[in-house]
C-alpha cells in the first residue's frame, strides 16, 4: 500500500501534498474570509483529498495531517461563527455529507459534529456515535487510523463525562465510555490489519511503520483513563473486559504487547488489584511470540510501587489473594509458552519477588517458594549459559539482600543456595560480591556458626576454585574479591566467645580449602578475628575475675587454632606474611601471659626468618618487625629472652649492607632497655649496641671512601646520635656526657672534612638534634640540668 | 426608417398574464436555447386562468378571423424534432372574428385541469405545458404567442415502502449483503443503509454508490435507452476484511433528479436506479443495481 519508490520520491509526493493542501486552503481561507460557506467547504473538501494519497509512509502522511489538521481548526471556528450567524448546526451537519469523496467528508463530518456537540443542539453521545459509526467507511488502515484519531482529538473534551458541560442523561459514562470503546476498537482493527496488507517481503518495514503509529491507537486508552466517571465497577464490568477482548481477538503480536503495556500504564493501580484475575487471565490467550514476562514484571512492578506507595494499601493485597494470583498466573504463562526462554521465566519470577518483598514482608515462605519454584525450572535447563538469564537471576537473588537489608534472612530461604548452584562462576562470583557488599553497606553482623555455615555456602565461589576454568581471572579482579571476603571475615561477631570460636572454626574450614592465591587475604583477618576475640577473653577474665569460665574457649585453644593456621600459610610460601602473623600471635599471647605460646611463635618467626626470608630488604622489614614485636613482649623469663633477643641481635649484625646493618643493630639497643619494664634496663648490652652501631657506621664510612674516594654520608652517626640522646635522658648510666660529646665532635669533624659528600639531609638532621639539645637545655629542671654539659 | 422597421414589427403585442401571477411559485426551467426562464408552477387539478392582452402596435388596426387560447401538453422526441405530441388539448374561444384597434384584454380559464404527467426535459425527450394563444388571420399569418409554465405533482408518502436488502457475490470470491432502508424515496430524501461484508478474498480498493437515471424513449424496435449518471458517492476507502458494515447515508437533495416517470403516454420511461460499485485493486468493477423509485413529497411550506 505504501509507495515503492525511494525516500526521494516519497519527499516528491509529500511535497506535492502539501501543495496541493496549501493550495486549497488559500482558497478555502478566502471564502472564510469573505463568508463563502458553499465555497469554504469544496475548498476545504478538495484540501482533505490530499489526504487520499496511498503514496506515503505513516511517518510522512503525519506531516501532511498535522497540517491539515491545523487547517480544518480554522475551519471549525469559522463553523461556529456561522452558527452563530443562525446557520443551523444541523443544516450544516447534512451540508458536509454532500461531498462525494469520503475521506474529505468524515474529516469534514467530525469537524462539524465537534461544533455540534459544542452547540448542544442534540446530545453528545448521540453526534459521537453517529461519527464514530460513519467511520466505518474508511476501511483503508493508514487514513482510517488517522481519521478515527481526528475523531478522537476533537472529542477528547466533548466526551459526555460526569462532571462534563456535555453530560447527558443516567447512562451518561457509559455512552462516553461506549464511545471511546468503540472507536479503540475500530482503530486497533485496522491497525492490525495493516500487518496483513501488502508484499510478504516488507513485513518487517510495515511492523516498523506500524511500531509508529501505536500512539494513535493507544492514545484511546489514554482518553478512557481520563474519564473521570470510570469507577471501579464501570472498569471491571465493561471497560477492562472489552479492552482485553478486543486484545485477545486481535491475535497480533505488536498490538498485543503493546496494549497490554497500556492498560497497565494508564489505568490507576487500585483498579489493576480489583481486577487482577481478569487482567491475569489474558494473559496465557495472548499470542505465543508476545513477550509477556516484559507485561506482567511491569504489571508486578506497578504493583509493587503502589504497595511501596502506602502502608495502608497493603490490606487491599491481602484481600484480593494478590500473590496467590500472580504466582498461578506466571505458573501458567511459562506453561503456556513453551518457547519462552529461560531468561523469561527467570524475569518473571524475579518480579514476582520483588512484588512479594514490597506486599508481603513478613512471608518468607513465599519468597522461598518462588525460588523453589526457579529451581524447579532451572533444573530442567541446568547449568546456565545465557548471560540475560544469569543477570536475571543475580537481579532475583539480589532483591531479598537490598529488601531485607539483612543477610539473616536470605540464608534461611532454603532454595536460595540451590539458584545460585545454576550460575556459572563469573556469576557466581558477583552474586557472592553482592551479598557481601549487602552485609557490608549495612554492617549486618553475622552471628551464628549455622549462619556463617550457611553464607560461605553462598559466597562459594569466591572461597575456593570451583571445578572449570582458573586462569581467567583478572588479577585486579580476583584481589578485589578477595579483599571483599576479607572484609566479610570481619563482620562475623557474636558476643558469646563459645559461639564466636565456632564461627571462627566454621570459617576456618571453608577458607582453607581456598588454596594458595587465596589463604594470604583470607587467612589475616580470621587471625584478627581471633585474636579479638582472645582479647576479649581476656579482659573479660580480668573484670570478671575467677568467675566460672567455659573450658571449651580458651586462648591457649585460640592459638593452637591460629597456629595451624599461619602455618597452612607457610606452605604457599608467603613467609613475610606469615612471619607478622606470628609476630602478631606472639604479642596476643604475651597480653594472656601464655610464655611457651608466645615463644613458639616467635620461634616460629625465626625459623621462617631463617629457612624462607632470603630477600635482604625483606629480611630488614623482617628484623625490624622481629625487634619491635620482640620489644614490648615482657612474658618471657630471662633466659628465654636472652636467648630471642641474643637470635635477633645476632640477625641484624647479618644483613647484607651495612647500613641497615648499622640500623638494625642500634634498633637492638630498646631490647635491652625497656622504659616501664624494670627487669629490663641493661645499660651495659644497649651501650654494647650502640657501640657495635658505631663500629659499622666507620666501617661504612671506610668502605665508602675505598671503593669511591668520598666518605659517606654521616647519617648513620646522627642516628646514633640520636639513640644515644635518647638513652641518656632515659637514665642509662653507660651514656656518658662525654660519650655524647665525642661523638658530637666525630660528626662535626666528619661533615667539615673535603672529602665527605655533602647531603642536605644529614645537614637538616643534624642542625635539628643540636636544636633538640639546645631546647632541652633551655627547659632547665632536672632535664636542663643533665644537658648542661653538653656543649653543642 | 421608423416606418420599414415598423413593418417587420409584429402587428400586436400578445401578453398572458395569470390570476394569481404575483403570489405564485415561480421555478427556473431551461429552454430550448439553454437560457433559464422562470416559469409559473402548476400541478394537476388546478384552475389555470389569467387574462390576455392584445395591444396592436401603434395606430394599427388587427384584422382577425377569431381569438383562441390552448393549453397544451406536449411530448417531443429529440430524434423527430419540432413534432410534438399533444396529450393534453383545451382550447377556449376567446373572440369571434373582428378588428382590434386598441389594447384588448380577454380573460381565460381552463378549470381543474387533468395534467397527469410532470414538466420533463430529458435527454432523448421532453414533456411540456404550454399557453398557445393565436390570432388567426387570413392571408398575413396568424399571430400566436406562447407561454410555458411548469407542472409538478405530489405524491403522498408511499404505504408500503420496503427496504431493499440483498445478498450478493460472486462465489469464493466477494459476498456481501446490502441494505437500504427503502425502495421508494422522495426527492429530497436520505438513503440509509449498509453493506456487510460476509466474504471478501478480493482486494478492495473503493466502493461507490452511484445513482443511474434511464430514460428510454420510443417503443419497440425503436426503443432508445440513456443511461446518465447524476451521482457517484464514495461509500468507503480502503479494503474491508469480513465481518466489516459499512454505513450508508446518502443526501438525495444535492442532485438533481425527478420523480421516477414509468410509460409516461406510452412515449417513454425515466427510472432511477442505485449502483453498488467495488473497484478492485486492479480496477475491476463489481456492480450491483437496483431499481429505487423516486416520487415528488408535497413540500410543507
Amino acid at each position: 500500500m505504501i509507495g515503492d519508490g525511494g525516500v526521494d520520491e516519497e519527499e516528491k509526493y509529500l511535497a506535492a501534498g502539501i501543495a496541493g493542501l496549501q493550495q486549497n486552503a488559500f482558497y478555502m481561507h478566502r471564502a472564510l474570509d469573505s463568508n463563502n460557506l458553499k465555497d469554504a467547504l469544496k475548498y476545504s473538501a478538495q484540501m482533505l483529498s490530499e489526504l487520499r494519497t496511498s503514496r506515503l509512509s505513516p511517518h510522512k502522511y503525519y506531516e501532511l495531517y498535522m497540517r491539515a489538521f491545523d487547517e480544518l481548526r480554522k475551519l471549525e471556528m469559522f463553523f461556529r461563527e456561522e452558527t452563530k450567524r443562525g446557520c443551523s448546526t444541523i443544516e450544516l451537519y447534512e451540508l458536509v455529507q454532500h461531498a462525494g469523496n469520503i475521506l474529505p467528508r468524515l474529516y469534514l463530518l467530525c469537524t462539524v459534529g465537534s461544533v455540534y456537540i459544542r452547540s448542544k443542539e442534540a446530545p453528545a453521545k448521540d453526534v459521537l456515535k453517529d461519527l464514530v459509526e460513519m467511520c466505518r467507511g474508511i476501511q483503508h488502515p493508514l487514513r482510517g487510523l488517522f481519521l478515527r484519531s481526528y475523531l478522537s482529538q476533537v472529542s477528547r473534551d466533548k466526551l459526555p463525562d460526569i462532571g462534563s458541560e456535555y453530560e447527558g442523561d443516567a447512562d451518561t459514562v457509559s455512552d462516553a465510555v461506549e464511545f471511546v470503546l468503540q472507536n479503540f476498537t475500530e482503530m486497533n482493527k485496522l491497525w492490525v490489519r495493516m500487518q496483513h496488507q501488502g508484499p510478504a517481503r516488507e513485513k518487517e518495514k510495515r511492523e516498523k511503520e506500524r511500531s509508529e503509529l501505536r500512539d494513535l491507537v493507544g492514545k484511546n486508552l489514554h482518553v478512557l483513563g481520563q474519564i473521570e466517571g470510570v469507577d471501579l465497577d464501570l472498569y471491571k464490568d465493561i471497560v477492562l473486559p472489552r479492552i482485553l477482548e478486543q486484545v485477545v481477538n486481535c491475535k497480533d503480536e505488536l498490538a498485543q504487547y503493546y496494549l497490554m503495556d497500556c492498560i497497565i500504564q494508564v489505568f490507576p493501580d487500585d483498579y489493576h488489584l480489583q481486577t487482577l484475575e481478569t487482567i491475569l487471565g489474558a494473559c496465557p490467550q495472548l499470542q505465543p511470540s508476545v513477550d509477556i514476562k516484559t507485561i506482567l514484571s511491569r504489571l508486578m512492578e506497578r504493583l509493587s510501587n503502589y504497595a511501596a506507595s502506602s502502608a495502608e494499601v497493603l490490606p487491599e493485597f491481602f484481600q484480593v489473594e494478590a500473590f496467590a494470583k500472580l504466582n498461578s498466573a506466571i505458573g501458567k504463562v511459562i506453561e503456556a509458552q513453551v518457547d519462552m526462554p529461560i531468561d523469561g521465566v527467570v524475569t518473571l519470577y524475579s518480579s514476582l519477588l520483588t512484588f512479594t518483598l514490597h506486599v508481603h514482608h513478613d512471608r518468607l515462605d513465599y519468597v522461598d517458594q518462588i525460588l523453589g519454584a526457579c529451581v524447579g525450572k532451572l533444573s530442567v535447563v541446568g547449568k546456565l549459559e545465557d548471560s540475560k538469564a544469569t543477570k536475571q537471576i543475580v537481579a532475583l537473588l539480589s532483591a531479598p539482600l537490598e529488601k531485607y537489608n539483612d543477610i539473616d534472612t536470605a540464608l534461611k530461604l532454603t532454595n536460595y543456595p540451590r539458584v545460585l548452584e545454576f550460575l556459572d562462576q563469573g556469576t557466581n562470583k558477583v552474586m557472592a560480591n553482592v551479598i557481601i557488599q549487602t552485609i557490608m553497606k549495612n554492617k549486618t553482623c553475622i552471628s551464628s556458626a549455622d549462619k556463617v555455615e550457611a553464607l560461605f555456602e553462598l559466597i562459594k565461589g569466591l572461597i575456593k576454585d570451583l571445578d572449570g576454568n582458573l586462569d581467567e581471572v583478572d588479577d585486579e579482579d580476583f584481589n578485589e574479591e578477595q579483599n571483599a571476603v576479607a572484609r566479610l571475615i570481619q563482620m562475623l561477631y557474636n558476643d558469646d566467645p563459645k559461639e564466636m570460636l565456632k564461627i571462627i572454626c566454621t570459617v576456618k574450614k571453608h577458607i582453607m580449602v581456598g588454596g594458595a592465591k587465596r589463604l594470604p587475604f583470607t587467612v589475616p583477618p580470621l587471625i584478627f578475628c581471633s585474636l579479638k576475640l582472645v582479647r576479649r577473653l581476656q579482659s573479660q577474665e580480668e573484670n570478671a575475675g575467677e568467675e566460672e569460665e567455659d573450658a571449651s574457649v580458651t586462648p591457649k585453644k585460640i592459638f593452637q587454632i591460629l597456629n595451624q593456621m599461619i602455618e597452612a600459610l607457610s606452605v604457599i610460601p608467603v613467609p613475610e606474611l606469615a612471619l607478622r602473623l606470628y609476630l602478631q600471635c606472639a604479642e596476643a599471647a604475651n597480653d594472656c601471659d601464655l610464655e611457651p605460646v608466645a615463644y613458639e611463635f616467635f620461634t616460629q618467626a625465626y625459623i621462617l626468618y631463617e629457612e624462607e626470608i632470603s630477600d635482604s630488604k625483606a629480611q630488614v622489614t623482617a628484623i625490624h618487625l622481629i625487634i619491635g614485636s620482640l620489644q614490648r613482649l615482657h612474658v618471657f623469663g630471662v633466659e628465654n629472652r636472652d636467648t630471642l633477643t641474643h637470635k635477633a641481635t645476632g640477625y641484624s649484625a647479618k644483613l647484607l649492607k651495612k647500613p641497615e646493618q648499622c640500623r638494625a643493630v642500634y634498633a637492638c639497643s630498646h631490647l635491652f632497655w625497656v622504659d616501664d619494664q624494670d627487669s629490663i634496663k641493661d645499660g651495659e648490652r644497649v651501650m654494647f649496641c650502640l657501640k657495635r652501631a658505631l663500629r659499622i657506621a666507620n666501617a661504612v664510612q671506610q668502605m665508602a671512601t675505598a671503593t669511591r674516594g668520598s666518605s659517606g654520608s654521616v647519617m648513620l652517626f646522627i642516628e646514633i646520635l640520636n639513640k644515644y640522646l635518647y638513652f641518656f635522658e632515659k637514665g642509662n648510666p653507660q651514656v656518658t656526657v662525654a660519650s655524647i660529646q665525642g661523638l658530637i665532635e666525630l660528626i662535626t669533624t666528619e661533615m667539615q672534612s673535603d672529602n665527605t659528600t655533602s647531603d642536605p639531609a644529614a645537614d637538616a638532621f643534624f642542625a635539628s638534634t643540636m636544636r633538640y639539645i639546645q631546647f632541652q637545655k633551655d627547659k632547665g629542671g632536672a632535664v636542663g640540668e643533665k644537658y648542661e654539659p653538653i656543649k653543642t | 426608417m421608423n416606418y420599414i422597421i415598423g413593418a417587420f414589427k409584429p402587428a400586436c403585442n400578445i401578453s398572458i398574464a395569470f390570476t394569481d401571477g404575483k403570489n405564485r411559485k415561480q421555478v427556473p426551467m431551461k429552454k430550448e436555447n439553454g437560457q433559464m426562464v422562470m416559469v409559473p408552477l402548476f400541478q394537476s387539478q388546478e384552475n389555470i386562468s389569467g387574462k390576455i392582452s392584445i395591444e396592436p402596435a401603434l395606430g394599427k388596426k388587427v384584422e382577425h378571423n377569431g381569438i383562441k387560447i390552448e393549453l397544451l401538453g406536449q411530448i417531443e422526441m429529440y430524434f423527430d424534432k419540432g413534432n410534438f405530441y399533444d396529450f393534453t388539448s383545451l382550447v377556449r374561444e376567446l373572440d369571434v372574428p373582428g378588428d382590434i384597434y386598441e389594447k384588448k384584454t380577454y380573460p381565460f380559464e381552463f378549470s381543474t385541469v387533468e395534467m397527469p404527467y410532470e414538466t420533463y426535459s430529458g435527454v432523448n425527450v421532453r414533456l411540456r405545458y404550454v399557453l398557445k394563444v393565436t390570432v388567426s388571420r387570413g392571408y398575413a399569418g396568424s399571430i400566436v404567442e406562447y407561454q410555458d409554465f411548469m407542472v409538478r405533482n405530489y405524491s403522498p408518502p408511499p404505504s408500503i415502502n420496503n427496504s431493499i436488502k440483498m445478498e450478493v457475490g460472486i462465489e469464493d470470491c466477494l459476498h456481501i449483503e446490502f441494505e437500504y432502508n427503502k425502495s421508494k424515496y422522495h426527492l429530497k430524501d436520505v438513503i440509509i443503509g449498509k453493506i456487510y461484508f460476509l466474504l471478501v478474498r478480493i482486494k478492495i480498493k473503493n466502493m461507490d454508490l452511484e445513482i443511474r437515471r434511464r430514460e428510454s424513449t420510443g417503443s419497440g424496435a425503436n426503443t432508445h435507452v440513456e443511461t446518465e449518471t447524476l451521482a457517484k458517492f464514495e461509500l468507503m476507502d480502503g479494503a474491508p476484511v469480513r465481518g466489516e458494515s459499512i454505513p450508508i447515508r446518502l443526501f438525495l437533495s444535492p442532485y438533481e433528479l425527478t420523480p421516477t416517470h414509468r410509460n409516461i403516454n406510452n412515449k417513454f420511461s425515466v427510472k432511477y436506479y442505485l449502483n453498488l460499485v467495488l473497484v478492485d485493486e486492479e480496477d475491476r468493477r463489481y456492480f450491483k443495481q437496483q431499481e429505487i423509485t423516486i416520487y415528488r413529497l408535497a413540500e410543507t411550506t
